[in-house]
């Protein structure tokens, strides 16, 4: 193949003047970038949580059957989730310790909804990392983190130990006295 | 054309890059400045059409085994999930679905054009032999790709394809056990064939640089088959043929649209949207389309073995082609008689293609009864299938070696720029090193 | 040259068009739905009555398992409302869904249990296996209807033939017990027919007696209940069931295609300019 065109570094077009790039070009790169950008937008779309995952994402709990003094445990997005009714001395306990010195200082009253101090509806997923605290553990009459040692009252806030933060709070409002819509 | 690069690093970075992996250079000594013949016509885009095809169903096919399921109890309505609940997850489906038909609606073509033009012929054989492997790749892939939604047909098809293989002496049930991971098509069928799915692809990508890498030590052919002499004869990869093939892609992705958009089923079947069950055989047992005239020729044949060696035969026919044509001009442009029998090896591939999809005895001519030969009557499409298929083996096995013997091929151009270019430019006022095509 | 190729393809393509007609079953019939064509919608008030009627008749033979209640509140469902954020708090759709009983589990005792449904329950089957739905079915399996219009030749055509479609049998032919004689139903009665065999009837025998008559299903917007519209309605219902994606489908592929059109101008006239002065 015998050939002197190996290196035919041309003559004409748009080799000619390369700062002078013609609008057409430009225009049609910006076409292609475009189309680039818009191809992305649902590859990178479909790894959002889909329909039904997010069908799950809110969960309806009917307050009735949950007693005084009782917790009960719900499996909400795949975490556990702390619904307790608490009883009057555990909701005194938690309000005589809102000046106390914590990590995560908050007062009772926030980690209620108003007017239903007995509900507590909390992730039951320590803030250290990660593993499910057991009631009833611990100096403050709360929650004990078997893992690493953290300690909650009976607010859910950590009163001792490594974790950080309090129980998180989920978002959720009371469809009706005993109705309550997670998340 | 591995001629002498001409790239040249112009700041610190890509200095110190080209000493230590000149992957800039190669890209620019292969896309860039590379010499590409300049009377290359719409059909040598289809290389291109294949590359982004080929990224198109990477991309796509890796989507969507992230929320595929490959397990018999839970593909289907695995599909049926990325179909409802995934964000795109119906535009992802229909795209890597419409796409393998594309890809093969492209390579189809691509294929064609080399059968035209004789990029076969020597030097290009190895080349030529590549693209036959990414080919059997590309059925094979599609092929395990279409079990997967686990639809009747997609179970069914498995069934029959998985069973030929046992029409082979001897080995024939070994093989089948071994392909089925049991006594049957199941679910460790599935499994294996979705993790040889994955895999396939990445195998022909590898190919598919082998065949790039082969393409330019020898350079493109063209429509005239005669080889670039001169630097009048080529011109720069970039922007010259860059620019031509993204228009094409851009028309070819036009027609990809309307399938995905338009017609996302059309060129599936009804009976893959019903759940698989092996008691329950479909009515027209069908291959996807571009199965259909291997299908159609397995088909002409009444014995097992000797159909599905007919079927293997076709393909190989193809693998040894650029040692079958004698002929010493490398186009049919300038090859009447081969040209007239080109055209009829098309329509007997689309004849082939139909009857692949017909019932054997179905009657061509509606209404028209004649004679039974072989206990099929004449005017059935098994018997139109042994006709289109004996005229395919005849075009490579008889006429193509026969023909460069024999045939008078009109007299084959100097040079490229030599005959009167279809194309003449459209300005060439300006003191531009203008071809000497004037002649 | 290749030129002719394609023009000789097409033009086999025109001739050798494909029977569709598996086992010599009926053309299905000629009905038009608002979402034909390119730009096709399915009508509301429409899907909502396909509903009802899947409600009232169908769902006691047939599982719609691939749905979940929270789809019939999905955009471009039959009771979408735009005021809530999620199909999920929409009202009806959680009053339609308790009124099913989902089976599930204690999670005290473990017993199982049945509870009304929630939007992101799936539409439950009637039977709780095959082997009952065939028992109550003189053998037949009544089939799942999420992607029956999508699962047959002819689509929602062919489920409105159908529904549409009983007549009875010409005499000669002799139907079997505990089926129905329907000419768009696929099959080959040639077997059971008396008559002359040049003039086999054509479709098949469905082992579903004719679930449709007039004034069946009232509807609540005060359409006529014909068996002519509760088919049409039912038919449309399944199509939506099938491919409820279908509106986005269209309008993403129009803006898609107009995009593709336009950038082929944009880079035809980049391509004509590059080659300007070259000839080829």
């Amino acid at each position: 193949m015998a050939n002197t065109a190996a290196d035919a570094t041309t003559h004409t077009g748009a080799g000619e003047d390369p700062s002078r790039r013609d609008f057409i070009h430009i225009a049609a790169m910006a076409g292609a970038a475009g189309a680039g950008l818009v191809t992305l937008w649902p590859l990178i779309g479909q790894f959002a949580p889909s329909a039904d995952t997010l069908a799950l994402a809110s969960v309806e709990f009917d307050l009735s059957k949950v007693q005084d003094g009782q917790q009960v445990t719900i499996n909400w997005r795949g975490k556990p989730l702390f619904i307790r009714n608490r009883t009057p001395s555990e909701i005194e306990r938690a309000v005589k310790d809102d000046n106390a010195s914590m990590k995560d200082p908050e007062p009772d009253s926030k980690r209620h909804k108003p007017g239903k101090p007995q509900w507590l509806i909390l992730i039951g997923s320590c803030t250290h990392l990660g593993c499910v605290p057991t009631f009833g553990g611990g100096e403050y009459g709360g929650w004990f983190c078997p893992c690493h040692g953290s300690v909650y009252d009976t607010a859910g806030r950590i009163r001792k130990g490594p974790a950080p933060k309090n129980l998180v709070l989920p978002d959720y409002n009371f469809l009706s006295d005993t109705k309550v819509k997670i998340g | 054309m591995s001629g002498h690069s001409t790239y040249e690093p112009k700041n610190g970075f890509t200095r110190w890059l080209d000493a230590r992996l000149p992957i800039l250079r190669l890209t620019h000594d292969s896309f860039v400045d590379y010499p590409t013949p300049r009377n290359l016509n719409y059909w040598w885009t289809f290389g291109g059409i294949l590359s982004l095809m080929l990224g198109v169903q990477i991309v796509t096919g890796v989507v969507l085994a992230m929320h595929y399921t490959a397990n018999a109890k839970e593909a289907f309505g695995s599909v049926e999930h990325i179909m409802r609940d995934v964000n795109y997850g119906w535009l992802i489906r229909y795209t890597h679905a419409n796409g393998a038909s594309m890809f093969f609606i492209a390579v189809y073509i691509h294929m064609l054009r080399s059968l035209y033009y004789g990029s076969y012929k020597a030097p290009r054989e190895v080349l030529w032999l590549l693209g036959c492997v990414i080919y059997l790749l590309m059925m094979a892939t599609a092929f395990m790709g279409y079990v997967l939604p686990w639809g009747q047909m997609s179970f069914h098809g498995a069934v029959v394809i998985t069973n030929l293989l046992g029409a082979f002496p001897i080995i024939g049930q070994t093989i089948t056990t071994l392909l089925w991971g049991g006594f049957a098509v199941d679910n460790p069928t599935l499994n294996r064939f979705f993790s040889l799915h994955y895999l396939l692809p990445f195998v022909i990508a590898g190919v598919v640089v082998l065949h790039v890498w082969a393409l330019h030590v020898t350079g493109q052919n063209n429509p005239t088959g005669v080889d670039p002499k001169s630097k009048a004869d080529v011109l720069p990869f970039t922007p010259y043929a860059t620019v031509k093939d993204g228009f094409a892609m851009v028309l070819f992705l036009i027609m990809f649209a309307l399938f995905v958009f338009f017609m996302p089923d059309a060129l599936g079947h009804a009976d893959n949207y019903i759940p698989a069950n092996p008691l329950v055989t479909p009515a027209h047992i069908v291959p996807e389309w571009y199965f259909l005239p291997f299908y159609a020729i397995l088909r002409a044949i009444p014995d097992k073995l000797t159909g599905v060696l007919a079927m293997f035969g076709a393909i190989a026919c193809l693998f040894v082609l650029p040692w079958l044509d004698t002929s010493k001009v490398r186009s049919m442009r300038y090859r009447p008689m081969a040209k007239v029998y080109f055209v009829i090896f098309v329509v007997a591939c689309v004849i082939l293609g139909f009857c692949g999809a017909r019932l054997p005895d179905d009657q061509v001519i509606p209404g028209l009864t004649t004679v039974k030969v072989f206990e099929s009557d004449l005017n059935s499409f098994v018997w139109l299938s042994r006709v289109a298929s004996l005229y395919y083996f005849v075009f490579f096995l008889v006429i193509l070696p026969l023909l460069g013997l024999f045939e008078k091929p009109l007299p084959v151009p100097e040079t490229i720029a030599t005959p009167a270019l279809s194309h003449p430019a459209s300005a060439p006022a300006e003191a531009v090193a203008a071809p000497e095509q004037k002649g | 040259m290749l030129r002719k190729v394609s023009v000789l393809a097409a033009a086999l393509m025109l001739v050798a068009a494909p029977a569709f007609a598996s086992g010599g079953a009926k053309h299905p019939r000629e009905i038009e739905f608002s979402f034909d064509g390119p730009f096709g919608k399915y009508d509301q008030a429409q899907l909502q009555r396909g509903y009802k009627v899947y409600r009232e008749v169908c769902s006691a033979c047939h599982s719609m398992s691939l749905l979940s209640f929270r789809n019939l509140g999905d955009k471009g469902g039959p009771f979408y409302d735009a005021k809530y954020k999620t199909s999920n708090d929409n009202a009806v759709v959680k009053t339609i869904a308790a009124d099913y009983q989902i089976g599930d589990i204690d999670s005290e005792t473990g017993d199982p249990i049945q509870r009304p449904g929630t939007p992101a329950d799936r539409f439950p089957s009637p039977f709780p296996n095959e082997a009952a739905a065939r028992a109550s079915n003189g053998g037949a399996l009544p089939p799942d209807l999420s992607l029956i219009a999508k699962a047959r030749h002819g689509g929602p055509a062919y489920v409105y033939s159908i529904l549409t479609g009983f007549v009875t049998p010409p005499a000669g032919l002799n139907v079997p017990a505990g089926r129905y004689y329907n000419p768009y139903m696929a099959g080959d009665v040639s077997s059971a027919w008396t008559g002359d065999p040049h003039h086999v009837p054509q479709g098949g025998f469905i082992a579903m007696p004719p679930p449709l008559v007039a004034g069946k299903v009232t509807f609540d917007d005060g359409t006529p209940s014909t068996l002519d519209q509760q088919a049409k309605d039912v038919s449309a219902f399944l199509m939506w069931a099938a491919e409820p994606k279908m509106e986005d489908r269209k309008q993403m592929g129009f803006a898609v295609l107009i995009y593709l059109v336009l950038f082929a101008g944009l880079l035809y006239a980049s391509y004509r300019r590059v080659w300007r002065n070259e000839s080829h």
